[in-house]
């Protein structure tokens, strides 16, 4: 994988923030987008901007082709049919679908959903508001000493009551890659639905939807070089043809009477109102663009460089590292603590020199406080990052040292 | 503009060793305020006698600039009347370009004005982090809104 040339393809990494070039650590949070995303995108609206279906003229035509195209890019990407992969607004939006769409109608009192205390308040919330319409109770699966997921008590915790399991599939805080073959099968067992948040692992890693055996996913374009506003829900053409749709309106249906209405086939009884055609398209071009990498490759990459950055932040004295050890076990996010200095001010002293992390409790709060942390700054990185950008990172942590007498 | 600008010894130690930190007995009033973007969190209790503030007390987590600045303004207040208080929280806010006004603080007299609170002025040059300077002052804005209805 040849990062000085794909770094080329990313007009943003040569702009400079104070003066320095801009070193992006973010990529957990949002991924910049390479040069034939955005020209996909402006090139959608240039030439071939019209709305989708059922159109009867060229433009439409091409639009439809160019928008269905994408669909069946991102199902190839992740081994589906195209008719499973159902477009949405964003993995926040895929999940609450689920929720509501699934969950709704199928859960009563003494349910359980099993989720993780690890996820992102997009996995935790949705859940919350459907067990406080059904009566259902959320178990929480805690995290191990090497900040994984505790599986260790599964087969108490799973029995008949289990209806839904939702954990992510790699955290956005520690870089833990969950343990989804051990809970699908548990989740199996019970007759559970299983549902991958997987937002950080489809954008880092080769994903088989077959191979993994889960009913459902949920993950965003803009994590992985994609336009924001789209992102997927697969599921298994059972459970969706099962499942209700949660938004009527336009496209969705197969006809409509005053009282009542049918629902297209699937996906597109999932896709009401005109979507979002251009960011699809942008998406399917970012597939492209991380087809052409391989997978396997980028996942490669971040393990080295994940690894190099341990190594290295290893070195600075006064810091804590919230995730495994091993770069097999985990992802390119690595959330961090210097001492007392707060993440906040972290983050500003590293903009200083041009270095984007991100600081807080990065939407997962609960997980914060099972790791005794306020707040952590996290640097996340992707197929453009380098070993110098780890080296300017940790300058960067020393300054702040200085900065901060320790 | 440095950092060393914004994170000034006396920011420093504030943010270390934060004067009235823990919780008051006597009738008080309190009031809580979060910064849900970032996390920051701050409490203020404060005791109002005839007009006048005789005691405060803060609790929190969050950032050296949010806690420095509610550490100094928790010291700031004692003693003032509530129209003093107003003024100085007005003043602050005009410092850090929060509100409107022609900025008060005399650089040929360090500290004249507000004291260890003009430290924070390098946080101006910083935007993403007035909102955490200001995060006690709106505690403070609610415990006067409280005090006087």
């Amino acid at each position: 994988m040849d990062v000085a040339r794909i770094r080329k393809d990313f007009p943003i990494l040569s702009r400079t923030i104070n003066g320095k070039p801009l070193i992006y650590l973010d990529s957990a949070a949002t991924s910049q987008k390479p040069q034939q995303v955005i020209d996909t995108v402006s090139d959608y609206y240039e030439r071939i901007n019209a709305n989708v279906h059922r159109g009867a003229y060229t433009l439409a035509d091409e639009a439809t082709t160019a928008y269905e195209g994408a669909r069946s890019r991102v199902a190839q990407f992740i081994n589906a049919s195209s008719s499973e992969v159902v477009f949405t607004r964003g993995t926040t939006q895929a999940i609450n679908m689920i929720a509501y769409g699934w969950g709704l109608d199928r859960l009563k009192p003494g349910d359980k959903i099993v989720l993780t205390v690890a996820e992102h308040h997009s996995n935790l919330v949705p859940w919350q508001i459907i067990a406080r319409h059904t009566g259902a109770e959320l178990v929480h699966l805690g995290i191990d000493s090497d900040y994984r997921i505790d599986i260790s008590d599964i087969d108490r915790i799973f029995d008949d009551s289990v209806k839904i399991v939702s954990i992510s599939g790699m955290s956005n805080v520690t870089g833990a890659i969950g343990p989804i073959a051990e809970l699908t099968e548990a989740a199996h067992r019970v007759g559970a639905i299983m549902i991958v948040d997987a937002a950080q692992s489809v954008p880092h890693m080769p994903t088989d939807v077959q191979a993994l055996g889960v009913d459902f996913i949920a993950f965003s374009s803009h994590k992985m070089l994609g336009p924001t506003g789209i992102g997927v829900l697969w599921g298994k053409r059972e459970r969706l043809e099962a499942m209700e749709p949660v938004e009527g309106g336009g496209e969705m249906i197969l006809d409509v009477h005053l009282q009542e209405s049918t629902w297209a086939p699937i996906p597109h009884k999932f896709e009401a109102g005109t979507p979002p055609i251009a960011q699809a398209v942008g998406l399917g071009a970012a597939v492209d663009y991380l087809t052409e990498i391989g997978m396997e490759n980028v996942r490669e990459h971040e393990k080295q460089i994940t690894a190099y950055a341990l190594d290295r932040l290893s070195e600075v004295p006064d810091i804590k590292i919230f995730g495994p050890s091993d770069v097999a076990m985990r992802g390119g996010a690595v959330s961090l603590a210097l001492g007392d200095i707060h993440a906040h001010d972290l983050a500003t002293i590293l903009d200083e020199d041009g270095i984007a992390v991100r600081a807080g409790h990065h939407c997962a709060k609960p997980l914060m406080r099972e790791m005794k942390a306020i707040s952590t700054a996290r640097a996340s990185f992707y197929i453009y990052n380098t070993n110098e950008d780890v080296d300017a990172l940790v300058e960067g942590l020393h300054k702040a040292r200085v900065i901060f007498g320790l | 503009m440095s950092l060393q600008e914004l994170y000034r010894g006396v920011i420093l130690d504030h943010y270390r060793n934060p004067r009235r930190r823990g919780k008051l007995t006597a009738d008080h009033i309190h009031t809580e305020g979060k910064n849900p973007s970032c996390g920051d969190e701050f409490a203020l209790d404060v005791i109002i006698e005839n007009g006048v503030v005789t005691d405060s007390a803060i609790q929190g987590q969050g950032c050296s600039i949010s806690q420095a600045s509610g550490s100094m303004m928790a010291d700031a207040i004692i003693g003032k009347t509530l129209d003093e208080v107003q003024d100085l929280a007005h003043t602050f806010k005009v410092m850090m370009t929060i509100e409107e006004g022609e900025n008060p603080i005399d650089p040929d007299r360090p500290g004249a004005v507000l004291g260890d609170l003009e430290a924070l002025q390098g946080v101006r040059k910083f935007p993403v982090r007035i909102k955490c300077a200001d995060l006690p002052w709106t505690t403070l804005a609610d415990a006067l809104e409280q005090a006087t209805t």
